[in-house]
């Protein structure tokens, strides 16, 4: 036996196709420190992600193909919505292990991330603090109702959702979540979880060359690390990011600063009611990842803030992923929905078969012509995966979405459209 | 501080009733606590690797260099490569189940035994 092959890792494999090494995550003043162990965890993580996409979600589409519609079909017919598929699925073992693996997954992650954030708790919340306090950059809200769609239950299963504080001050949950995206996604995300942010930079740039907003505006903005990559590339921009969660924006803020990114103003509000803002006083609106968290009631109402923000000339984008139609299958329709049942992101169903395009007019957009694109995340492809050349499509985590938006139309005095 | 008491509140369950997917609940308790064990087994012998490495590279130990160990980039291909045969091998009945499913029907050796009595 040759000397070279005596070692099973020295074996002749084709080149690794899989997660970097956690370690390549972003190290800013607000993350907290993970012990080797604990990096480990999330690489070990990361890897059952890909597993289960990779190789246990193939075998439920086989089971799909060969056991479950043609039992259908024989028994009740064709099936008539992804609904009837889904729940056709939650009987057969290929689906009940993936899930079961997937969800237990999502909870080991919820784990780790917790136990690095909770163990390390006084010193995170006293570096926010320093970070934060007197800053007029942060905005939080006495006595700030939660909405409803934030409370029913925790979002991705994360316990206390965005907005919960273990004691004042607290900003464990934020350092969980900008932790633990890496587990999830494989890294596709980047070094600070931001290439949904920089996508969205690189198609303003590309689609609207000469675009100079000067107030920007981010709803929904989480801990900001997909506001900050726009925050970078307008430094002369106002940019104001609003949240319902007083822990994220309190992380958020301290995170940006420690980055170096100083135009951003972290706002505690509502985005169903932004009367706090006038009208027509922002050039750019942005939602990434937020609408699917919201309920169907505030998304109307969120979209008809947006028309109501708008200076003529300004535009909003919502990212998020695909919408559910006609040229899906209804396979593929009920395998995203997972997320929806299985997953604790209850609107994600209704908010992607929805017809965003009537929304829209509903709310206003009328008069504009409702864009849609694509869009895939902008990483260091040095060091983590490309989205766009990456064949594993993990179902409803691929860090490629879909883009909506409006460019408000320039109004004559007379009230006409110019 | 008692609310962040990392033993107590790190598993905490999410708010919203929990799915389960198996025929068997007991059998998805067990998995999970299965799959919780696996993950610390990748946990420790990624952990041996390092010890391995720095060894290597220094002759000398302490567990500061095991803290401080970042893999580069070769090396943490390898790393991956070795948690991607351990899941594979975690997870092996899956993989199995999809080659029958591939398959279609098969005789079972108990069947072919009949078989081969008479020819």
């Amino acid at each position: 036996m040759p000397e070279d092959l005596a070692r099973s890792d020295k074996q002749a494999r084709p080149a690794y196709d899989g997660p970097p090494d956690y370690r390549l995550v972003g190290k800013h003043a607000m993350m907290p420190g993970t012990s080797h162990d604990e990096a480990e965890r999330f690489n070990f993580l990361a890897q059952m992600n890909r597993h289960l996409a990779s190789r246990v979600m193939p075998g439920v589409k086989a089971a799909f193909e060969t056991r479950v519609e043609p039992a259908h079909v024989k028994a009740q017919g064709a099936f008539r919505n992804r609904h009837e598929v889904r729940k056709a699925l939650l009987k057969d073992p290929a689906f009940q292990w993936w899930s079961a693996l997937r969800r237990a997954t999502m909870e080991q992650r919820q784990e780790a991330g917790r136990w690095v954030c909770l163990r390390q708790a006084g010193e995170l919340n006293e570096k926010a603090r320093k970070l934060t306090e007197g800053d007029p950059r942060l905005e939080l809200k006495e006595g700030f109702a939660v909405p409803r769609y934030l409370t029913a239950v925790d979002h991705h299963l994360m316990p206390g959702s965005y907005h919960t504080e273990r004691a004042p001050g607290d900003v464990t949950g934020p350092a969980n979540y900008d932790l633990g995206i890496f587990a999830t996604t494989g890294g596709a995300l980047g070094r600070y979880n931001d290439g949904g942010g920089h996508a969205v930079v690189a198609w303003v740039k590309r689609n609207l060359p000469g675009f100079a907003p000067k107030r920007i505006l981010d709803l929904g903005a989480g801990l900001g690390h997909n506001v900050l990559p726009i925050a970078q590339a307008f430094p002369e921009a106002e940019v104001v990011a609003v949240d319902a969660g007083a822990p994220m924006l309190r992380y958020g803020l301290a995170r940006a600063k420690s980055l170096g990114i100083e135009n951003v103003r972290f706002v505690q509000a509502d985005a169903e009611d932004l009367s706090r803002f006038e009208d027509e006083s922002f050039d750019w609106i942005q939602t990434t990842m937020f609408l699917h968290e919201t309920s169907k009631k505030a998304m109307e109402q969120i979209f008809a803030e947006t028309r109501r923000l708008l200076k003529p000339g300004g535009i909003v984008l919502h990212v998020e992923q695909p919408q559910y139609s006609d040229t899906m299958t209804y396979y593929e329709q009920a395998m995203r929905d997972w997320d929806a049942f299985y997953n604790n992101e209850p609107f994600w169903t209704t908010m992607h078969e929805i017809d965003l395009d009537d929304l829209m007019i509903k709310a206003g957009f009328g008069q504009e012509k409702i864009l849609h694109d694509g869009v895939a995340a902008v990483v260091d492809t040095g060091l983590f995966p490309a989205p766009d050349t990456d064949e594993v499509e993990d179902y409803g985590r691929k860090a490629a979405w879909h883009v909506i938006g409006a460019q408000k139309k320039t109004m004559k005095k007379t009230g006409e459209a110019a | 501080m008692d609310a962040f008491d990392p033993l107590k509140h790190a598993g905490a369950k999410a708010r919203g009733k929990r799915p389960w997917f198996l025929e068997n609940q007991d059998t998805e308790r067990l998995m999970t606590i299965v799959m919780a064990l696996a993950q610390e087994v990748s946990v420790m012998r990624q952990r041996l690797d390092t010890v391995e490495r720095v060894l290597e590279k220094k002759g000398t130990l302490t567990r500061a260099d095991i803290e401080g160990f970042a893999p580069d980039k070769a090396e943490a291909a390898e790393r991956g490569a070795w948690t991607q045969e351990f899941i594979a091998r975690i997870l092996r009945i899956l993989q199995q189940e999809q080659d029958a499913l591939q398959r279609g029907d098969e005789v079972s050796s108990e069947q072919a035994a009949k078989d081969f009595q008479e020819n």
